[in-house]
This record gives structure tokens, sequence and C-alpha cells, in this order.
């Protein structure tokens, strides 16, 4: 989020689009709730009228796949109708930039586009830059390469009609959407998005969520109280463990997983953005402060400027090589991969295409089952289909503490890092995450010390986590996750002297005087204690920041990109929701981002401070699929074409193409759409859930929803058994029609639609039901790699 | 204090995260019972010895074809002249003259369900088949009378469910009324003058639930 879940009350209109909020976020309604006591609409657009869309001022359907149509279209409607904020528009994006003349568009596809690669050349999308590097620029937005004038050009062809004939959604409907969204461009009123997994998981998942920016930054909704981009994440700590680098290509606080062929830290340093604007203050430009501060929090007195602080013992990634879910699987189920922790998850019932997964399960020589109950992971070896005698995997189950028996941090949607009390001891054998860690690593290093290949990683690694009695200490990580003075530093007038925790991270350093496990989180736990464990509820803006209630990342700021919610001279546009104000030569309000004058001020800054240029990217130059947003269709759809273009599908996926990959679209035997969601009653793939009785009694057993028409069309009644298939596996379960679901009219076809969840599996309860990910492709963004589960092609008949 | 106390139930307000349904179980400790989908996000599909409380959800076209989806947290009323209380001699029911609340007492496996049930408006007591003894909500009496909300209330996230003071719950009910009229002018509190769990509904109250009106 870059705003936070209190925040959502101060909207004046929130889309809920690619998210059912009230089932899957149900805290969320309260402030959606309080949102439209105050006057503030809520629009609804799911392709099932959920039970957000019950609780919406207005609803409109849209056929699972076609977000980018949809909002596409109210980009447009943004322009014809000039519903943008000029001043906003003007100042604060990338708007006025010209683009380079390689730039162009024709047909689906960018300029730069190598069809052997599957890839653009991203030079090709390069703004035009003056003989001293600078950016050119037209103010007025009149030049025709201006990124205003080519996001009309580009959009131009997103009529209603044509969006209504690729979504499905009827021409009124859109517009009414249109004409109540865009009417939060006005300098006074804020809109807001919230999405979730509806809109990530599709191979325009990222674009889907560019659209929404584009069209924040025309309203001039991002960094204002009631605006910005929200992700509603889908586990209390996802946004924690992202942010501690969960993923493949990133170190913690987002800095980049180094690759083999660097050769140095200074080389891999050089990488970071760079500017050439004064006036830009490209926070990446702090890059080498955050990464000798983290290789010092690994390797302590042993990273040194002579070995680059440990640079060389950090683990590379292959160039190009891309470990996400979708390609370790495929590794796995090509035997690539001999062991594997699954570590409070589930992937065979949680990745897409689970019969691969399951399938790929029983290729490793040994699995370390981490969870709090037995699952269809570590039981997958006694599974349906499945032959235990033939099965080497051998599996180790270990059963962990739940989050209410052990202390630490969780940091929420809205970035709020908050400290966790222990409630109650583990029962049994079970013990803290942390604790298994702690003796696992001790092993390694034995073993290491004993004839370890290349020990110096593991070995020389600061490893002094423990309390007196052996155990994990969460205080000791968070602590150096915040960062201490290594030696006596003096910034400024400040003296720091050694073991002094870092108060936040524009004191880091990069001469190895400071350490730092993760840059944004500085500031989190320092001599002043531990502020995520605060607990104060003074709120002195009135609108919900409480700054002393558990600390946020960055800097304990709650709203990012603030210095967008003021004019240039520094005064809120919304005096009503006064977010930050330059008031005798400082900041009021939030934490501001950086703290330059206004923009107008001659000392004053760009507001968008983590971009190069230091403005809100209209043009996205950065993404592997374009730098606009642009309407293809899922791998597997309905379609025969794409009525946008004749590019079908987004050009730079990765197409698997393994025995277990198939994927058919326009096919007669899989004909309907089909997509995946959750339920309130079910956490995820149902693991901790359906063991619990008043969850299982409420949401009993595998469902699939669909319409009255096409249970018509299949002979299908309420309540019955059916089975629903795709290329790559079937699912039983009950038939729910229902007035939720309505066919869509796609040009002059129609186009049935069903929805399931993924909470199911064959473990427990005993008559449940299995995943609805034994349906879901193998494919995935291409920024990203998150699955296509969000619409693929299913069938459906009586059981 | 006065008049006891009231619930309002706002169906506006509730997105059916059915928090209510499971803390009502939790804090009674009362056991899950097994069920089946029927078709229905509804379950269990009926109130029960062991459940007090179920989320009702109703769904259909309106007049203009676009669908309606209405959630009816449902449970006992809490009458102020409780129907159910009829064939009552030794204080199998009572009805606790300072919160209001209805309590039925391990007494009432002596009194006739049939005519207990029959004489309930809203369909609520339910009878252990073993026992015999009848139950339902308890307005959380040990709760309401130790200074807590109801556990329903408590958990409810978007204020859906609301308890207090009876003539403060109707003066807030009668001014949600008169707000949601604006927008809906088929909104109101249902039976308010009757009951202490005051529905508010914007619609037809048959479509939320058969009950949702006396029988």
């Amino acid at each position: 989020m870059t705003n936070h879940w209190i925040d959502l009350r101060n909207s004046d209109c929130i889309l809920v689009m690619g998210s059912n909020a009230a089932a899957n976020h149900p805290i969320s309604m309260k402030w959606v709730q309080k949102a439209k006591d105050n006057g503030g609409k809520l629009i609804s657009v799911d392709p099932r009228f959920t039970q957000t869309s019950a609780k919406a001022d207005l609803y409109a359907p849209l056929r699972s796949g076609t977000d980018i149509a949809f909002l596409g279209g109210m980009i447009k409607y943004i322009l014809d109708n000039n519903k943008i904020f000029k001043d906003y528009v003007v100042d604060y994006t990338n708007a006025s930039f010209i683009l380079g003349d390689k730039f162009d568009f024709g047909d689906g596809l960018f300029a730069g586009y190598d069809k052997e690669k599957r890839s653009y050349d991203k030079s090709a999308w390069a703004y035009k830059k003056d003989d001293k590097g600078a950016i050119e620029k037209d103010p007025t937005l009149e030049n025709p390469k201006c990124v205003f004038q080519q996001l009309k050009k580009h959009y131009s062809r997103y009529t209603p009609e044509k969006v209504s004939e690729i979504t499905g959604t009827p021409v009124p409907d859109l517009l009414k959407v249109y004409e109540m969204y865009s009417a939060t461009g006005a300098k006074d009123k804020a809109g807001t998005i919230m999405y979730a997994m509806g809109w990530t998981q599709h191979t325009v998942g990222v674009q889907n969520i560019r659209t929404m920016a584009i069209i924040q930054l025309l309203l001039g909704n991002i960094g204002i109280p009631g605006g910005g981009v929200n992700a509603l994440r889908g586990e209390s700590n996802v946004q924690g463990s992202t942010d501690q680098a969960l993923l493949f290509h990133l170190l913690p606080g987002y800095l980049r997983a180094p690759v083999a062929g660097q050769k140095s830290l200074k080389e891999y340093n050089d990488l970071a953005p760079k500017t050439t604007d004064p006036r830009s203050v490209n926070w990446w430009s702090n890059y080498p402060k955050y990464s000798t501060s983290l290789m010092k929090s690994f390797w302590g007195d042993a990273a040194t400027p002579e070995n680059d602080f440990g640079f060389h013992w950090l683990p590379k990634l292959d160039a190009g090589q891309n470990c996400s879910w979708l390609n370790l699987f495929d590794a796995m189920y090509d035997g690539k991969i001999k062991g594997f922790f699954a570590w409070g998850q589930n992937p065979a019932c949680s990745g897409a295409n689970s019969n691969k997964t399951r399938q790929a399960l029983a290729k490793l020589n040994w699995l370390v089952n981490v969870n709090i109950f037995d699952n269809e992971t570590g039981s997958f070896w006694k599974g349906p289909g499945m032959d235990p005698k033939k099965i080497k995997t051998e599996v180790f189950m270990l059963p962990c503490a739940a989050s209410v028996e052990k202390e630490g941090s969780i940091t929420n949607s809205g970035r709020w890092g908050q400290w966790r009390f222990k409630a109650a001891n583990a029962p049994g054998d079970a013990r803290p995450d942390g604790d298994i860690v702690v003796e696992l690593m001790d092993k390694i290093r034995g073993l290491y010390k004993k004839d370890g290949k290349f020990p110096e990683p593991i070995l020389k690694l600061k490893w002094d986590y423990t309390d007196q009695k052996g155990h994990f200490d969460p205080h000791k990580v968070a602590k150096e996750i915040n960062g201490y003075f290594l030696k006596e530093v003096k910034i400024g007038d400040k003296q720091f002297k050694k073991g002094d925790l870092v108060p936040a991270f524009p004191m880091l350093q990069a001469d190895g005087s400071t350490s730092c496990g993760n840059w944004i989180y500085s500031g989190s736990y320092t001599n002043d204690g531990n502020m995520m464990a605060r607990r104060v509820k003074e709120d002195a803006t009135g609108l919900g920041l409480y700054p002393k209630w558990a600390w946020a990342w960055p800097v304990n700021r709650r709203v990012l990109y603030n210095r967008a919610s003021v004019d240039k001279n520094g005064q809120p546009l919304n005096s009503k929701r006064a977010l930050l104000t330059w008031k005798d030569g400082k900041w009021v309000g939030d934490v501001p981002d950086g703290p330059a004058p206004p923009f107008g001020d001659e000392k004053g800054k760009n507001p968008f401070i983590m971009t190069a240029e230091g403005f809100g990217r209209i043009f996205g130059p950065g993404l592997n699929d374009g730098p606009f947003p642009e309407h293809y269709e899922p791998l597997e759809c309905p379609l025969p074409n794409n009525l946008m273009s004749a590019q079908y599908n987004n050009p730079t996926i990765k197409i698997f193409k393994g025995e277990m990959d198939k994927h058919l679209t326009c096919d007669p035997r899989f004909p309907f759409v089909g997509t995946t969601y959750r339920v309130t009653e079910h956490w995820q793939t149902g693991c901790m859930t359906r063991w619990q009785p008043w969850l299982v009694e409420a949401e009993p057993q595998m469902f699939v929803e669909m319409s009255e028409e096409l249970a018509e069309l299949r002979g299908i009644k309420n309540g019955e058994k059916v089975k629903v298939s795709s290329s790559r596996g079937e699912v039983e379960c009950v038939a729910m029609v229902t007035t939720r679901f309505r066919p869509f009219k796609i040009g002059n076809t129609t186009v049935h639609q069903v929805g399931m969840p993924w909470c199911f599996g064959w473990v427990a309860p005993k008559n449940g039901g299995e995943s609805a990910n034994l349906l879901t492709p193998t494919v995935g963004d291409p920024n990203t790699m998150i699955p296509e589960s969000k619409a693929f092609m299913v069938n459906v008949v009586k059981a | 204090m006065a008049d006891g106390y009231s619930i309002i139930m706002d169906t506006s307000k509730c997105t059916a995260c059915r928090g209510c349904q499971v803390a009502c179980k939790q804090w009674n400790q009362l056991p899950g019972t097994e069920t089946k989908n029927t078709g229905s996000h509804e379950n269990p599909p009926e109130l029960s010895f062991d459940t007090y409380k179920v989320v009702r959800f109703s769904e259909g076209k309106n007049g203009d074809g676009k669908p309606y989806w209405y959630f009816f947290s449902e449970q006992c009323r809490h009458c102020l002249s409780p129907g159910c209380m009829a064939a009552v001699e030794k204080e199998e029911i009572v009805q606790d003259e300072k919160t209001g609340a209805v309590l039925f007492t391990p007494k009432t496996k002596n009194l006739n369900f049939k005519e207990t049930l029959e004489g309930c408006p809203y369909n609520i007591p339910r009878q252990n088949p073993k026992t015999k003894e009848m139950a339902k909500c308890t307005m959380c009496f040990d709760r309401i009378t130790n200074g807590k909300q109801p556990s329903c209330v408590t958990t409810c996230p978007t204020g859906a469910l609301a308890f207090g003071e009876r003539d403060k719950i109707l003066a807030a009910a009668k001014a949600r009324v008169e707000e949601l009229k604006k927008s809906y002018p088929k909104a109101e509190a249902l039976n308010a003058d009757d009951v202490r769990v005051i529905y508010i509904v914007t619609d037809d109250p048959k479509k939320y639930f058969k009950y949702a009106t006396p029988k």
C-alpha cells in the first residue's frame, strides 16, 4: 500500500477491482464503511457479484483477464472529458517528457521487440535528451512526441464500444464507473484503489496495476490521504517477508540480487539509477550505503574494504536466471533440485498446476515440511494417484510454533511493522521458526567446518542471534535489521558511538562504519527502544496516521509520495485533509519524502524521490512488456483473436513446453472461463483453517459458482456434484448456481465464466474436496512470473 | 438503567464475514456441527441446540435485472413480551429485569418444545434431542453483566452490530434509517418497538429471510 488501511476512510471514491475485500480482507470494510458514512462512494468491478459488490454504490461485471481494456477505456474517458488534475499532471508526472525518436507502437507491439527472444530492447523507449543529458520537456503537453500526447494516442483505440466488446461490460455500466471515479480528478477529491490477486495473477498482472497507477497520476490521486495505489496483501506478514527479500531477485530492502559477472562491489553499486537533474533527489543514489551496510550486517568485522565488504561471498544469479516459483518447480520436476524446504506453505495446493507441483515433489531426494499442521505437501506421497512404494523422497515433518506462540514483528499491507508478543507456549515439540533456523544453521556451520567447499560465506557469517539459553532472540535480529554504528561516527553535529543503534537510514554509511540488515527498516528499533512495539493513540492530523502506533517504513512515513499532496508552495491540495503543510520553513504533518522545501521553492525538489527523474511515471520505461499497458488476451481465453490488435497474448511471456504444461485456448472441450478466489473462512490453502470445526462448518466443501444460464445449458441443478476440468486436471465439487454470475456478451458470442476457491485439499476435512489449483496453468507475468490463476479455460459437467 | 439493553443489526453494513457466527460459537463453547455444501454459502443450514446464530444469505435479481445479495445475521430477538414464555410456569425461561435478556434455563427440558417454538414469532428455540433442554442466544448474559459487549458485537468489523442501552440504540436505529432512506426509500428498522435485537433493512424484509418479520 502507498497509504494504509485506516486511510481508506479518507477517500471520496473507492474502487475495488481485482479484489473481493469484503470476503478476503474483512476488516478493511470497517474503513470503507467509514468512507461511505462520510459520503464516499464504493465501486466494485468483478466478474462475479461478490460480498464487496453487495455493499457497493456501483457494480460492473467484466470478463476475467480484461482489466487493461476496462481501465484503458477509463484513461481515454479521463482525457476526452478533461477530467485530469492539470497542475499535478504537468508538475508532478512525466507527462511533459519528450520521447526519443525510436519510440513507436503499432498493432500491439512497442518498438524494440525481438521475436526470437520474446523480449524488448528497452533502449527504444528512452526519453529524448539534450546535449547535456537532460530530458527534454514540453509543459504545454502539446508536443506530439510528449508522454501525454502519446498516452492519448495509445488509448484512443479504447473506445467504450471496443472495451465493452472485449470485457463484456455493458457500455452504460462502463460509463457510470468512469464518470464516478474520474470525478476524483478535482483538486480536493481523493480516489483510491483496493486490489489484490485478481489483478496480479495474470500474464498482464503488473500492467493491470500500472494502468491504475496512470489513472491515479492523471487524477492527482497519488500521495494524498484517501488516495494511492493499495495492494491488499494476502497474508498478515507478506509485506514483511517481501521487504526481507523473500523473492529470488532481491536482497533485503529491495536491493538487487547480484549477478555472476559483476566483478566488484563498485560495478554492482554503479547499476543504481542516475540523474543529471539537480532538483531530483534520486534516492537510489544512496545505494552503496545500503548495500555496504547490509554486508557489514551479514559478515561483521570480516567484511572489509579490502575484500569488497564480502561482495564476492554473496550468492550470484546467472545472467538472465529466473528462480521464481514456476521455474523452481519446473526445475524440480526435471529432477534438477534435490532438496526442498516447504516452510509455512503448502505448494501442493497453492501453486498453479498443482498436479505438476505434486509430481515434482516426487522427484526430490528430501523434503522438509515445516508447518503447524500436516498438509498436502508433507503428505504428497500418499495423496490421490500416488504410489508410496515408488516414491523415494524422504519427508521430514517439523512442527513449528503458531504466530501467537512466539514473539516478533509482522508488517502489514500499510507497511506498519507491528511488534507482537507471545501469548502461549507452543505445544509438544513444536518450536518457533527462529529456533529451527538457528539449529539448522549451527549444523550447517559444523559441516562446513569439517569439509565445506567455499566455506567463507558460511563460517565468517556474523551469527549471534541467540539469547543466553541458546534460543533465537527476535530482539537481537530486529536490532540487526535496524542497524548499528560500528565505530565512532560524527554526522553533522551529532556524535554516535560504537554500538549505538542507527536512528534512521540517512545516517547509514558506505565506508563500513555502519551495519544494517534492511535499510528501509532503519529507525524501527533505535536507542529509544523498539518503535514497532509502540501503542500510543495520538493522531494530531486527524487523518488516522497515528504516528506513534507501531512504526511504518520508510522513516515512519504513513503515506508514500506525500510531497505530491501539496501544491508548488507546499500548501495542501485539500485543506480539509492536510497531510503535509510547509509552514515557517519546515514541513508539518506526516514525515515528508525528504526535508527539502516544496517544488516551487528555488531549493525545492521533485516530488517522486524514488524515480531517477523525480516524477510520477505515466510512461513507464522499466517493465519487460511495454511502457504503456496494452490489452492482451490471457494465455487461455475464449476468443479466437485479440480485438485490440494482432498480438494475441502478451508477447513477452515465457511459454513452458513440458509434458505437464498443457494449455488450450478456444478449444471446444474447455469452453468456459475459469477463475479462482478465496473465502473468508479459509486461509490461503486452508492449511490452518481446515482443522477448525467452526470454520469447516461454515464453509465445508469445494464448490464451483456458475450462472443459472450455464447450469441450464449443462443440465446442472444447484447443490449437485459436478466435475470441473481443464487441460491439466479435474476437480469434483458442488455446483453453486447463482444469479451472481452472469454470462458475458462478448461481441456476438456468449461467454460463460465460473469461479472456484483454492482453499481445499484431500488431507482434511474428509469429503472437503481438492484445490482449484489442479486446474490452473503454468504461465506467469513476464515481470514477476506470478501465475495466471485468475483466467483460464475449463469445462463443467455433471459428476 | 431504565430499560435494559438492545442490539442493532444493520444489514446495510453487514458483509457476511460471519465473524459473529463464529464468535458466538467460540464464546459459548458450542461445537461445530457436521455440514455439507448444498449449493449455498449459508451454513450451518439451521439454528440448533449447538448454533445460536446463523448468517443468512439471500440473492436474486431486482426489477432492473441487477443482482442483489442480502445478509441477515439471524438470532433471538429478545422480545419485550416474549412469546416463548407463554407456557412458562416455574422459571423455565426468564426475562432478566435489568438487561432485558430472555434466558432459557436447564428447566426448559420440562417445557413442551412444540408450544415454545410455536410461541416464538421468529422460529428461534431449539431443543437438544437427548436431554430435551432448549437453547438459544443469551445476549451473552455472562458478558453484558460484566461490562462487556456481546461476543458477536465485539467481533463485527464494520459496525453492523451495535450494543447499548435501549433508548440510545433506538435513537441510533432511527437516525440510521433516516440516513438510509435518502438512498433506499424502503429502509426500516424491523419491529423496533417489540424486540431488543433490531434489524435495519433497506428493502422488502422478506427478501432477506423468511423470519425477518414475525411469522
